[in-house]
């Protein structure tokens, strides 16, 4: 398979990373390379094989449905690019 | 051309959880903003998430509510986007084995009964909210609801009209509610609803192109919604168009549906099994154990209500449209099981009246069952009559006279005569006064008859009973 | 005195021959010196660590004393600590000062230890040379010219040139043993879920794994004694019960089964590298251990499963970094969605934004299961082969590396060949199991060679142990740069 320049900035676009025309070049040899590598996997068959997520085969705890946390906003909000009334700010959301 | 509307429904449930799905914030609603917004719920680096106990069981009561396949285990997985409410960049939420499997619902349309099939109810963490007032051109972010627990539960395209669509997300409503699982505050958000909405010439079997339309929060919302979107597509088909897939909003302001700016470019959610958090086993007794904390369902009952108490399978469904008000309904039924009817006319009728006006639901009822229960025995055994029955619930209402029956009835003297002496007494000096009237029927005239109670009862002021006034006149009318 | 070990430290607070004050103080004094030219340390506050030694005093004064109270520790940045700047080597969090401690910050407050500074790594764990580092990279103490490893690579240097007892780092690849390797130290990965991820900046959630580096296998277990333990925050944590890894440290090794993967020695480590190797090897031989050949036949395949899974994951945990709520956002913008974007473009460097790439890709549709599917199945096999391989002996060795360190800007614009410097490292990350690295000698331009030991899960203590009965017969952990 190869990665095509519009891939790259596909990718990019999902991952809200701006690239330029030079960066998505780049990218595009390096990732090709990369993608090289990572297309060895398919030459072993997997077909019987469960998929493993995990490092350990655990399940989930449950915690108790309990209140533990306090307010910490003016904490929080003290490290916080740009905050006004309690609220994080943001250029203007459009539905 | 006939068309044919194909309507599925995603509905949003807030699990009533103390705290959020996965860390210990409070869901309490109205906070501050970012008062209940913890370190994970803002997806401080470094934090991780811990699944609450109370979301599972919920989104498992549900499933054995709906008798749906519970899924153990269950995965939980990352939906990417990118948005200012949703502070981890991804919802954690479920995609396969999502925790409930499979069911369905029945919906009653008039004296119909209709199955509606489940897909799937997952559950899920809530995003904040982008509040939209000019902060210098910006919007802000308040976080305190990220991360409260969500079921979502999803129909198959089963329903065919807004009513339907309506009858469903009612009948959903009462049952999370029903089954303790969710408050169905509306107005808080609590339970909302997305509809899939596709039309279809009558009779083919491919299913139309279907537009998303998101976040009805009231049943008129969705009913205008869908009535607005399903005139929409017709139009555009009959127009020789075509359907374009994608996600509108309604305008309740212009009751109509437009298409939505955002979320275009995030189609692509790359789900992936959450590595944060680990298969969730739910042990066979633990189901066990959930199934026998429910309570009666309310499909159950309604079938029971039908079978037990003779009820029609209307009344029925209304009374069980809240478990409330099925508790009322059966603890009158339970003292007057002869007259179960009368108990369900009472509720839907002067009750439901009464508690319409002062905006009260029936768990807020200043009556108790008891109370109408001697009221209905002070008719039957006629004490009272009908019209005086009004009276005494009204005053029962209001709190008078310590809520005794019998108490109110004595104080405003609205006993029947049914001391036969006295009424004849009365009878007799009506007969004496209305010679013509008397003279009338005993030639023929039907009609003089009721004038002549008419008479009687007024004399009496109210306080007679008809049928006692009806035996008394024609006996000595002869 | 800046050689001396943990416990040879304690000793001397115990008896009061130095204070912690004093101790902190001089370790202080030895950044303040060499940290200007090996960018050891991204932050160092001498206020708070001198607080928290006075604090440690104190203690050691009424008696409480345990085996790191009053000991300077460096922590790796990836660890947040509350009223610290933690910047996990990015641009993107150089502002950001956590209102939060990690699980293991709040134990090694707990044990009385003094945070003497946060230690310079790769940007949010991902390199093995310390280059993509927004900080600037950091030099290896051997000889400047060379890369430290990484991504713990601060921590590595810290110990190695003395500059702290000892540190901690973090390990989804390799990024604790190369450096430790390439350093001349001692540092173990334990079994995946036994030091909690809460409070550790995630680069791969299911292969980060926290671990501690230091100079000996001794002080290794008492670090670990101290950063262990059940987190209740962290649902992979592993509720076991607490052990001590200094249990089995002086347990002789006769009847110890080694073995050797077939796959790790025929081909691609260099000939210094498998000197020094064969060398400890037959160390072992006298300490009376076998050595047994086996097989990882999908070893190879580790890298390749690894640079899927690992931008995966890394691409959807740092999504949150948006500019909304901390760290670095965008000066220049003109709405939402370029906000984000050119957050991310400058906030993040290019190895960065090169996995989040990989990652978004190998999870897109249509994509997920030729990458994302195929490389969890893989990874399957992967934890089989060492299943199978340890039926058949106690511990695997190997070489850490497959070469000693390299200079500064070797591999930088070579993705590719920096990858492969986890060859061998990477494997254990997708098994969950631990694994350490120990020094075993010198190889070319007399820079350090790595041991790399591979235990099944939940036997930090017989690796420690097999390390340790090493350490006393050979003095390579005791070597030191001469700085």
């Amino acid at each position: 398979m190869t990665l095509s320049i519009n891939d790259v900035k596909q990718v990019a676009g999902l991952a809200y990373i701006k690239v330029s025309e030079e960066e998505a070049e780049a990218a595009l040899s390096q990732l090709s390379g990369i993608f090289k590598l990572i297309e060895t996997m398919q030459a072993v068959d997997t077909s019987h094989v469960e998929p493993m997520s995990h490092a350990q085969d655990l399940v989930q705890r449950l915690r108790e449905d309990k209140v533990t946390e306090s307010d910490q906003r003016d904490l929080c909000q003290s490290i916080a690019p740009q905050v006004e009334n309690g609220l994080y700010l943001v250029p203007k959301v459009i539905e | 051309m006939q068309w044919e509307i194909v309507i599925g429904l995603e509905v949003h449930t807030q699990l009533s959880t103390q705290s959020k799905i996965f860390s210990g914030a409070s869901t309490a609603y109205g906070a501050l903003p970012n008062t209940q917004a913890s370190f994970v719920d803002l997806a401080l680096p470094g934090v991780l998430p811990v699944l609450n106990r109370g979301a599972v069981e919920r989104a498992i009561k549900f499933g054995l509510a709906v008798n749906a396949k519970i899924n153990s285990p269950s995965i939980f997985a990352r939906k990417n986007y990118f948005y200012p409410d949703l502070p981890k960049g991804y919802q954690i939420s479920q995609y396969e084995r999502p925790i409930v499997e499979g069911g369905s619902i029945g919906i009653q349309m008039g004296e119909t009964e209709k199955t509606i099939r489940l897909t799937r109810a997952h559950l899920e963490e809530d995003a904040g909210k982008s509040l939209h007032e000019d902060f210098h051109g910006m919007s802000g972010i308040d976080l305190n609801r990220a991360g409260t627990p969500l079921l979502e539960i999803v129909s198959e395209p089963d329903l065919r009209s807004s009513a339907e669509a309506v009858a469903y997300a009612k009948t959903l409503h009462a049952l999370v509610r029903w089954i303790g699982i969710c408050d169905g505050n509306m107005q808080e958000g609590s339970f909302r609803c997305d509809a899939n909405v596709s039309v279809r010439p009558l009779g083919q079997e491919k299913y139309g192109t279907r537009c998303e339309i998101k976040n009805l929060n009231s049943f008129r919302f969705l009913e205008k919604a869908i009535d607005f979107e399903v005139g929409r597509q017709i139009e555009i088909l009959e127009d020789g168009g075509s359907i374009r897939q994608e996600t509108r909003l309604f305008d309740a302001n212009k009751g109509e549906t437009r298409t939505m700016r955002t979320k275009e470019d995030a189609n692509d959610y790359r789900y992936f099994p959450d590595p944060d958090l680990l298969p969730v086993e739910i042990a066979p007794d633990w189901i066990e154990q959930l199934r026998a904390s429910l309570p009666e369902l309310p499909q159950v009952r309604r079938e029971r209500y039908v079978i037990e108490y003779g009820l029609s399978g209307y009344d029925a469904a209304v009374l069980t449209s809240s478990r409330e008000m099925a508790d009322y309904f059966e603890a009158m039924a339970r003292q007057l099981p002869e007259c179960a009817k009368l108990c369900a006319n009472w509720i839907m009728g002067d009750i439901s009246a009464r508690l319409n006006r002062d905006g009260l639901d029936i768990a807020e009822c200043p009556v108790g069952a008891a109370h109408v229960v001697q009221l209905i025995n002070r008719i039957q055994d006629g004490t009272i009559s009908g019209k005086a029955a009004k009276t005494v619930f009204e005053s029962l209402w209001q709190g008078e006279h310590g809520q005794n029956v019998d108490a109110i009835i004595e104080a405003k003297g609205l006993k029947q005569m049914s001391d036969n002496s006295a009424l004849e007494k009365l009878i007799d000096d009506v007969l004496a006064a209305n010679a013509q009237q008397v003279a009338d029927y005993r030639g023929g005239k039907e009609k003089a008859f009721n004038a002549l109670v008419g008479q009687v009862m007024k004399a009496a002021q109210g306080k007679a009973n008809p049928a006692q006034v009806n035996a008394l006149l024609k006996e000595k009318l002869g | 005195m800046f050689n001396d070990s943990l416990k040879q430290l304690s000793e001397r607070l115990a008896n009061r021959a130095i204070s912690s004050v004093e101790l902190t103080t001089e370790f202080l004094r030895r950044i303040g010196k060499l940290n200007p030219q090996y960018n050891a340390f991204i932050t160092v506050n001498e206020e708070k660590s001198l607080a928290q030694a006075r604090r440690a005093d104190q203690k050691i004064a009424a008696g409480e004393i345990g085996p790191l109270t009053g000991i300077p520790i460096a922590q790796k940045d990836i660890f947040c600590a509350k009223g610290w700047l933690t910047t996990c080597g990015s641009k993107m969090l150089s502002n950001f000062v956590s209102p939060y401690d990690a699980d293991v910050i709040e134990r090694f407050n707990q044990a009385g230890a003094i945070n003497i500074g946060k230690t310079n790594m790769d940007e949010f764990a991902m390199g093995s040379s310390n280059e993509t580092s927004y900080f600037g990279p950091v030099r290896n103490p051997w000889d400047a010219v060379a890369v430290p490893g990484g991504s713990s690579g601060g921590s590595a240097c810290a110990v190695a040139a003395r500059m702290a007892p000892a540190a901690t780092g973090t390990d989804t690849g390799g990024s604790i043993r190369q450096p430790a390797a390439l350093c001349g130290i001692s540092g173990i990965k334990p079994t995946y879920g036994t030091v909690s991820r809460y409070g550790m900046i995630a680069f791969a959630s299911s292969l980060d794994q926290g671990g501690p580096m230091a100079k000996s296998a001794e002080d290794l277990a008492l670090m670990l004694n101290v950063m262990t333990g059940f987190d209740e925050r962290d649902s992979t944590s592993l509720q076991r019960e607490k052990e001590d890894y200094a249990r089995d440290l002086s347990r002789p090794l006769s009847g110890l089964r080694i073995g050797l993967p077939r796959e790790y020695f025929a081909k691609g480590m260099s000939s210094d590298v498998e000197k020094a190797i064969e060398q400890a090897l037959d160390e072992y031989r006298r300490l009376g251990a076998e050595t047994v050949e086996v097989s990882l036949p999908n070893s190879s395949l580790s890298i390749p499963v690894y640079y899927v899974l690992a931008p995966a994951e890394a691409s959807s945990n740092l999504s949150r970094f948006d500019g909304v709520r901390y760290g670095y956002r965008a000066q220049v913008f003109q709405d939402l969605a370029e906000m984000y974007r050119n957050t991310r473009a400058e906030g993040f460097g290019a190895e960065v934004k090169r996995r989040i790439l990989i990652g978004t890709y190998v999870l897109s549709h249509g994509y997920y299961d030729a990458y994302y599917i195929k490389a969890q199945k893989l990874r399957r096999l992967i934890a089989q082969d060492f299943k199978n391989a340890f039926k058949q002996c106690d511990v695997i060795m190997g070489p850490t590396t497959p070469a000693v360190a390299f200079d500064l800007g070797e591999k930088s614009s070579d993705p590719i060949q920096m990858y492969l410097s986890d060859i061998y490292t990477s494997a254990a990350n997708l098994a969950g199991l631990p694994g350490m690295s120990i020094p075993v000698g010198f190889g070319d331009k007399m820079r350090p060679v790595g041991l790399h030991i591979i235990g099944d899960y939940f036997s930090e203590a017989r690796m420690l142990n097999i390390a340790h009965q090493y350490q006393l017969i050979t003095d390579w952990h005791q070597r030191a740069p001469n700085l």
